[in-house]
């Protein structure tokens, strides 16, 4: 799989009020949970780590990410007898969790990421609960104590289920090796169906150790998961009535869209409705960039078309997105005069933040086109809406307000030059992974996005760190494409050392660190609201500095080849030639002004109206002509 | 803020009180009482829950709580459509004195003495928050040694189950 076409698990659930209308006994129906081709396997006898991989390499699991420990040793040792899954050893478990997510976000398919129990099982904390707060499908098995030590504070005993239930959509303590198939397979229902999440699994050692009878498939029984895939009838009718009669609609269009393979289904109803399209940052791709009717990423970094699109809008045809802080700004002021239909298969999300007219809970893949048939109907009788005077203003807004950047004042690169021409030399089919942080935002801003699941980064949770890591499984994920992390210099360093889990197992992702010697976002926010007092922000690794590290040198010594561009002469060069290294990562230290900031930008308590293009300044709402 | 009482139907599994309990915590609702136990179906408890809540937050903590992987079903039950009982142990001071006014005022509440001593009686009672509350206004007076109370129970009036029609739907 290297196209980021779902042949996996499907994202969605069967829908619990289906099973009606079906022939199939109910045992067959609850066996078609389960993951993978679902081999028949007569009762076996082996151990439960030998069962533990069996059951993944009959989910279909192919790659996983992890680091051994005591408490998960017996599961590694059954793990060399494995043909079918290939393990690729991280050098913290922090990297095996990004890593599942990348996986996940390029294939479709779950992520899996291992670990030991105690304080491996505590490593994974931050990439699930990044996984939680991204809806990425992972799951993460993690080794426990013998059951008969739990509670009793044994060594490398960490209470992992009770630490991970507020970040988890589910987790299961399995204790008995006869369980194992069963609340594996569960696991892979539950990571990779509904609103895709993390899925914990924490097996003791003696489960692992103990004799039982494997067979295959297992019965899943959760009485209380169900899943709404399709739109209520009714209130697709009610939302195409109420598109037909708007005159200022926008698609709001969030990564709920991405992660539900409907990318193609939304560019035809856009384009029967014809109204603007906005992709927020977890959704950039999801509709091409290059297309008319997308008029940028709304929020508090976006464009100012987009954000005044929202702002100004009557109504709001939201797709998979959740209304997010990022987005809305202060939310009593947010689009305050647009009626919303919000799509979303979580139903906590409808109306959670703002308070939906139309609300249609189900899968995108299946609501999209209910709702483009229900409006091409609607159209056919009373005719499209006429939305030119809307364009009108929308169009100039966009081409007043293009995204851009001042040139830097210190004689240094432009950041966002350089991750502009990462881009254009790169092209849409490469994969970009970013940190979080300044260069997070100018690669969401700057770097143009065609085709879905091209573009990956911690949005929710917003996790330095993730970039690295996350790149290296999505090449795993997609090995034919070319896959750039774009890391700040504060973030690379918090998990460079996957650089060592690349140059082992043959993972040549680039890495572009965008080299502003500071945790710039944070340098950012003090110099607009904190008087410019730079507390704590300055790392040295730039020009002028110490350069602890020196990024070039920490590059060679992982057997990457690490390049060096401080001129913007040579930065065509520099990515052209990290371009045609193919055989070992390559680590670019583009060194760039610190100076630079992330505009437009809607400052924190504000309304979107108030949103800046730059310092003080923002744009003109009327024109008189 | 109104207060509102939830059934929730959950799988009888370790952890899934400790799922629905932390779930109120992270999402800052206030729960009032708990209270939890098997049901007449092998493998499903039923949880009380009093909230306090306005009506969107109340939708709100519903669907959370739908989305915990063991919860099977959610009902509100209002005040007029359901019987709603607290059960209250109270420890009074009650020396030969004072004893039998102290005995006397549970009579009028049809509440019980269930254990006595030289200076001290137990007193067991059932009935709606109001109902207790004023048992324990009467016996303030005399010394409240300790007052041990249980989560709110309340089941809805007439015939209809709520498991019976949980499970039906869960195995449709």
């Amino acid at each position: 799989m290297s196209n980021g076409t779902p042949t996996g698990a499907p994202l969605v659930a069967k829908p619990a009020n289906r099973s009606k209308d079906a022939t199939v006994s109910s045992v067959v129906e609850a066996s078609s949970l389960v993951q993978g081709p679902n081999n028949i396997i007569a009762p076996t006898e082996m151990l439960g780590s030998q069962a533990i991989v069996r059951s993944l390499e009959e989910l279909g699991v192919k790659d996983v990410f992890g680091l051994p420990g005591g408490a998960i040793m017996p599961t590694y040792d059954s793990l060399m007898d494995s043909t079918k899954i290939n393990h690729i050893l991280v050098r913290h478990e922090q990297g095996s969790g990004h890593a599942a997510q990348g996986y996940a976000m390029v294939t479709g398919e779950v992520g899996v990421c291992i670990a030991t129990s105690g304080p491996g099982a505590t490593n994974l904390v931050t990439s699930i609960a990044d996984a939680h707060m991204d809806s990425v499908p992972m799951v993460a098995i993690t080794g426990q104590v013998h059951s008969a030590f739990i509670g009793s504070d044994a060594f490398q005993e960490a209470d992992i289920v009770g630490i991970t239930m507020p970040i988890t959509k589910h987790s299961f303590l399995v204790t008995k090796a006869e369980d194992i198939p069963r609340m594996l397979a569960s696991a892979f229902y539950i990571a990779s169906t509904g609103r895709p999440g993390p899925v914990l699994v924490d097996i003791t050692k003696d489960a692992q150790q103990s004799k039982m009878m494997f067979s295959w498939p297992p019965k899943i029984d959760l009485p209380g998961y169900k899943t709404v895939v399709r739109g209520h009838n009714k209130q697709v009718r009610e939302a195409a009535k109420l598109i037909a009669a708007s005159t200022k609609p926008v698609f709001y269009v969030g990564g709920g869209v991405i992660k539900g393979h409907a990318a193609h289904e939304l560019k035809e109803f856009a384009e029967l409705v014809g109204a603007p399209v906005v992709t927020t940052l977890q959704a950039r791709g999801a509709f091409p960039d290059s297309h008319e009717l997308h008029v940028g990423m709304p929020g508090m970094h976006g464009s100012v078309s987009a954000v005044t699109a929202l702002q100004q809008s009557d109504l709001l045809i939201t797709l998979g997105a959740r209304f997010d802080d990022r987005v809305t700004g202060v939310l009593h002021t947010f689009a305050p005069n647009a009626k919303v239909i919000h799509a979303d298969i979580d139903p906590a999300e409808i109306s959670k933040n703002r308070t939906a007219d139309i609300p249609i809970v189900g899968s995108v893949k299946e609501i999209i086109p209910e709702l483009t048939e229900a409006c091409r109907a609607r159209f056919a009788e009373g005719g499209a809406p006429d939305l030119s005077e809307w364009w009108n203003t929308i169009g100039r807004l966009r081409e007043t307000y293009p995204i851009g950047f001042t040139p830097t004042q210190d004689g240094l690169s432009a950041p966002q030059h350089v991750i502009q021409r990462i881009g254009e030399l790169t092209g849409p089919e490469a994969v970009y992974v970013a940190g979080v942080g300044q260069h997070q935002m100018w690669a969401a801003q700057f770097i143009k996005y065609e085709r879905p699941h091209a573009w990956l980064n911690s949005g929710g949770l917003g996790t330095m760190g993730y970039s690295v890591p996350a790149a290296m499984g999505a090449k795993v994920g997609n090995p034919d494409r070319v896959v750039w992390a774009i890391d700040g210099d504060g973030c690379f360093q918090m998990t460079n050392q996957e650089l060592a889990t690349c140059v082992i197992n043959n993972i040549p992702i680039k890495v572009a660190i965008i080299n502003n010697s500071s945790l710039g976002m944070v340098r950012q926010w003090q110099t607009l609201f904190y008087d410019s007092r730079y507390s704590n922000t300055d790392l040295n690794t730039g020009a002028g500095t110490a350069r602890v590290p020196d990024f070039v040198k920490l590059a060679d010594a992982y057997g990457c080849v690490g390049l060096r561009c401080e001129r913007d002469e040579d930065i065509d060069a520099t990515i052209k030639q990290a371009l045609e290294i193919n055989d070992r990562p390559v680590i670019i230290d583009f060194v760039v002004s610190r100076d630079s900031m992330v505009w437009p930008m809607v400052p924190t308590g504000v309304s979107n109206d108030q949103i800046q293009i730059a310092r003080g300044m923002t744009p003109e709402w009327e024109e008189e002509d | 803020m109104a207060r509102h009482t939830l059934s929730v139907l959950v799988e009888d599994v370790p952890g899934v009180l400790t799922r629905v309990a932390g779930l109120f915590a992270r999402r800052a609702f206030n729960i009032h009482s708990l209270a939890v136990g098997p049901t007449e179906v092998p493998g499903i408890s039923r949880v009380t829950v009093v909230v306090d809540a306005e009506g969107d937050l109340l939708e709100q903590v519903t669907k959370q709580l739908n989305k915990l992987i063991n919860v099977i079903k959610i009902v509100e039950l209002m005040p007029e459509a359901s019987v709603q009982r607290d059960h209250i142990l109270v420890k009074v001071r009650a020396d030969a004195a004072t004893r039998l006014q102290v005995t006397q005022a549970a009579d009028l509440f049809r509440a019980s003495v269930v254990d006595v001593s030289t200076d001290s009686v137990i007193i067991e009672a059932t009935g709606n928050a109001e109902k207790i509350n004023a048992l324990l206004a009467v016996l303030e007076p005399f010394g409240i040694r300790e007052i041990v109370q249980a989560g709110t129970l309340a089941v809805g009036r007439g015939s209809k189950s709520m498991s019976d029609r949980a499970l039906r739907s869960v195995s449709a």
